[in-house]
C-alpha cells in the first residue's frame, strides 16, 4: 500500500480508523429521520442566532404603543407587517423570537463549553490517577449531586443580579457533576485496556496518556451528553429568565417573552404560545439530534 | 450537610445586597440609622462569627428570623409544608405509577403504536418547558374551558382552595393542574428509564426459565420482570429528587400555591437570608434522607445487595 502513495506519507493506522469510524457514524446518522430533523431544527437556530439582524428588519425592541396586542396575521384583527402579532408594548413578535434565539445559542454553547471543560478535565483526571485526587473529586460530585443545585444557581443569580454572565455561570455550575460521572466511569475502564498499558511503556507522561490516548476515547460519550446539556441550558435559561432572574428585559430571550406574555393569557394568548414553542422546538431539535448521535456514535447499545 | 451549609452561607454572604437593601432609598432612613440597624442585626460583625451564631442557632433548632415576613424562619417553613407535600407527594406517586406502567406497556409491546405513542409522549415532555406547559393548561382549561364529550371542562388555576372550609373534591379539582405540570417532566423520564431497563430484563434468562415453567405472562412480568426491573430506576428517582423540589419552585410560583417554593422565590426577591438559607438546608436534609432510603430499597429489591 505505502508503495502506491509514494511521495505522501501513508497515514497511520489509528488515524485511519479513527477516520473511518467517524464516517461510518455520519453516515448512520444522515440515515436516521429523526436525527436529520433534529439537525435541521439546530440549523435554523443557529442560522437564527448569528444572522438575526439581516433576517428581520425591525428592531426587536421598538415599541409601537398605537399597535399593540396585536393578534397573528391569519386571525381576525392580525396583519401582514406583524406575522405572529405583537406583545404588549407593540414589539413584532417574530423579529423577537429570532433575536432571542441569540440568547439560547449563547447561553446553550457556554454552558457546554464551561461545563464540559471543568467535567472532562476532572473526570479525566480522576479516573487515570485515581487515589487521593480521585476521592476528593468524587466526594465534591456526591455532594453536588446530593444538594439541590439549581435551586442554589437560582439564589446566587438573584443575588448576585441577574445578567447574561451571571446566568452563564449559575448554570455551568450545575452542569459539570454529569460529565465527570460519565468520563470518569468510562475512564477507568479504559485505563485496564492494553493500549494505555503500552503507551506507559513506551513511557508516555500522564499528561500525554489523558490528553493523546484517553481523551479521543471518552469523545463521543462527551458529545451525546454535551448535545442533552445544551437543552438542559436552554431550558434552564428560560426558567430564569420566565422568573425575572434571566438576562435583562431589553435583551430580547424566549423566556423573558413568555413572562411578558403569561399576564395576557387570558386577552392575547399569542403572546405566550410562541415564544414556549420556540423553545419547545428548539430543544426537541437539540434533544433529537443527542439521541442520533448516540446511536450513530454507539452502534452496540441500540436496542 | 456542613460542607453545604459552609458553601451556601459564604456564597450568599459574598453577594452584593443585603436585608437592608430596601431601607437604602429611602430618603427619610438615614446613614446612622443603617448603621444603628445593621449593628442591632448582627450584620457588621466578621462573616466566620456571623456563621458559627447561625449554626449554633440552629443546632438548636432555632433558624432565625425572617426579615421580610417577620416571623420566625421555621414557623414560616412549617405554615408552607404542608401545602408543598400535597402538592409533591401527588406529584411523586402519580410520575412513578404512570412512569412505570408507561414503561412497562412500551417494553412489553415494544414497536408497537402503543410503544411509539408513549416514546413520542415521554420526548416531548422531556422537552417541553414545564412553565411554558403550565401558562398552556391555564389557558386551555382556565380561560377559555375545554369542551368534549358534551361536557365544559374548566378548572381553577391558582390557589389551592376557593374555601375557607375544607372540601376534598374542592382541593382535588386544585390539584390536578398543579399535579400534571410538576409530574410531566419525571413520567416522560421515568418511562424511558423504566422501558430500557425492563427491555434488558426481558431478554434475560430467567424470565424465559419462569415463562418456561409455565408461569402466566403477566405473573413474569410483574413478579420477575418488574423487581428487577426497578433497581435501577431506584437510583434515578433518588438522583433526580432535587428536581422535584426546583420544579415546585416554578409550579407554585405559576399555580399561586401557598406552599414552600413561593416562599422560597419570595425571600429571593427580598434578600431574605435567613429564610433562604433554612429552606436550602431543610432541602439538602431532605434530598440526603431520601437517598438514605433509596439504598434501603435497594435491599429489599435486590437481596445480593448487603450492608454491613
Amino acid at each position: 500500500m505505502a508503495t502506491a502513495f509514494a511521495g505522501v506519507a501513508p497515514p497511520r493506522d489509528d488515524e485511519f480508523a479513527q477516520a473511518s469510524v467517524h464516517v461510518a457514524a455520519l453516515r448512520r446518522l444522515a440515515r436516521d429521520p429523526a436525527a436529520v430533523i433534529g439537525a435541521a431544527i439546530v440549523a435554523v437556530v443557529a442560522v437564527c442566532a448569528i444572522f438575526a439582524p439581516l433576517i428581520t428588519r425591525v428592531d426587536p425592541n421598538a415599541q409601537d404603543l398605537t399597535a399593540t396586542l396585536i393578534p397573528p396575521m391569519w386571525i381576525a384583527g392580525g396583519n401582514h407587517a406583524h406575522v405572529l402579532g405583537t406583545d404588549n408594548l407593540g414589539r413584532d413578535l417574530l423579529t423577537r423570537i429570532i433575536w432571542g434565539s441569540r440568547v439560547s445559542a449563547i447561553v446553550g454553547l457556554s454552558v457546554v463549553a464551561i461545563g464540559g471543560t471543568i467535567g472532562v478535565t476532572a473526570g479525566l483526571v480522576a479516573g487515570y490517577r485515581r487515589g487521593w485526587v480521585d476521592a476528593v473529586i468524587a466526594r465534591i460530585t456526591d455532594v453536588q449531586l446530593a444538594f439541590p443545585l439549581v435551586l442554589l444557581a437560582v439564589a446566587i443569580v438573584a443575588v448576585v443580579g441577574p445578567g447574561l454572565l451571571t446566568v452563564i455561570a449559575a448554570i455551568g455550575l450545575t452542569s459539570w457533576v454529569q460529565y465527570v460521572r460519565v468520563v470518569r466511569a468510562e475512564t477507568m475502564s479504559l485505563r485496564e485496556r492494553e493500549f494505555v498499558a503500552a503507551a506507559e511503556a513506551a513511557g508516555a507522561t500522564s499528561r500525554r496518556i489523558i490528553a493523546r490516548h484517553l481523551l479521543p476515547n471518552v469523545g463521543s460519550a462527551v458529545i451525546v451528553l454535551g448535545t442533552f446539556e445544551i437543552a438542559r441550558a436552554i431550558v434552564f435559561e428560560s426558567s430564569l429568565s420566565f422568573l425575572g432572574l434571566g438576562v435583562p428585559p431589553t435583551t430580547p430571550s424566549w423566556g423573558g417573552m413568555l413572562a411578558d406574555g403569561r399576564q395576557y393569557l387570558d386577552t392575547a394568548w399569542w403572546t405566550a404560545l410562541f415564544p414556549g414553542l420556540a423553545i419547545m422546538v428548539a430543544v426537541m431539535g437539540v434533544n433529537l439530534l443527542g439521541d442520533g448521535l448516540r446511536d450513530a456514535l454507539d452502534p452496540a447499545a441500540v436496542n | 450537610m456542613l460542607l453545604v451549609s459552609v458553601v451556601l452561607f459564604s456564597i450568599l454572604q459574598a453577594a452584593p445586597g443585603g436585608p437592608l437593601t430596601p431601607y437604602l432609598q429611602n430618603p427619610h432612613i438615614t446613614q446612622a440609622d443603617i448603621e444603628r440597624l445593621r449593628h442591632n442585626l448582627g450584620l457588621d460583625q466578621p462573616v466566620y462569627v456571623q456563621y458559627f451564631k447561625w449554626l449554633w442557632q440552629v443546632v438548636r433548632g432555632d433558624f432565625g428570623w425572617s426579615t421580610s415576613n417577620s416571623e420566625p424562619v421555621i414557623q414560616a417553613i412549617l405554615d408552607r409544608m404542608p401545602a408543598t407535600l400535597e402538592l409533591m407527594g401527588c406529584a411523586f406517586s402519580v410520575s412513578i405509577v404512570v412512569g412505570v406502567v408507561f414503561g412497562i406497556v412500551s417494553a412489553v409491546r415494544q414497536y408497537s403504536w402503543l410503544d411509539y405513542l408513549i416514546t413520542t409522549f415521554a420526548f416531548f415532555g422531556q422537552s417541553m418547558p414545564v412553565f411554558w406547559f403550565a401558562l398552556m393548561l391555564q389557558l386551555a382549561f382556565s380561560v377559555v374551558g375545554v369542551t368534549a364529550f358534551g361536557y365544559h371542562f374548566s378548572l381553577p388555576s391558582a390557589g389551592i382552595s376557593s374555601l375557607d372550609t375544607f372540601d376534598l373534591g374542592d382541593r382535588l379539582q386544585h390539584l390536578v393542574l398543579p399535579v400534571i405540570v410538576l409530574s410531566l417532566a419525571f413520567i416522560a423520564q421515568y418511562s424511558r428509564f423504566m422501558r430500557s431497563s425492563m427491555l434488558e430484563v426481558l431478554r434475560t434468562d430467567y424470565m424465559r426459565t419462569a415463562a418456561a415453567k409455565g408461569v402466566s405472562h403477566t405473573a413474569v412480568i410483574l413478579k420477575h420482570g418488574l423487581k428487577n426491573a426497578l433497581i435501577p430506576l431506584v437510583t434515578i428517582i433518588a438522583l433526580t429528587l432535587p428536581g422535584l423540589f426546583a420544579g415546585a419552585i416554578i409550579t407554585e410560583t405559576i399555580f399561586a400555591w401557598p406552599g414552600m417554593g413561593r416562599l422560597f422565590y419570595n425571600a429571593l426577591g427580598q434578600f431574605d437570608f435567613a429564610v433562604l438559607m433554612g429552606y436550602m438546608m431543610l432541602v439538602s436534609f431532605l434530598v440526603i434522607f431520601c437517598n438514605l432510603l433509596a439504598d434501603l430499597c435497594y435491599a429489599w429489591l435486590d437481596p445480593r445487595v448487603k450492608y454491613t
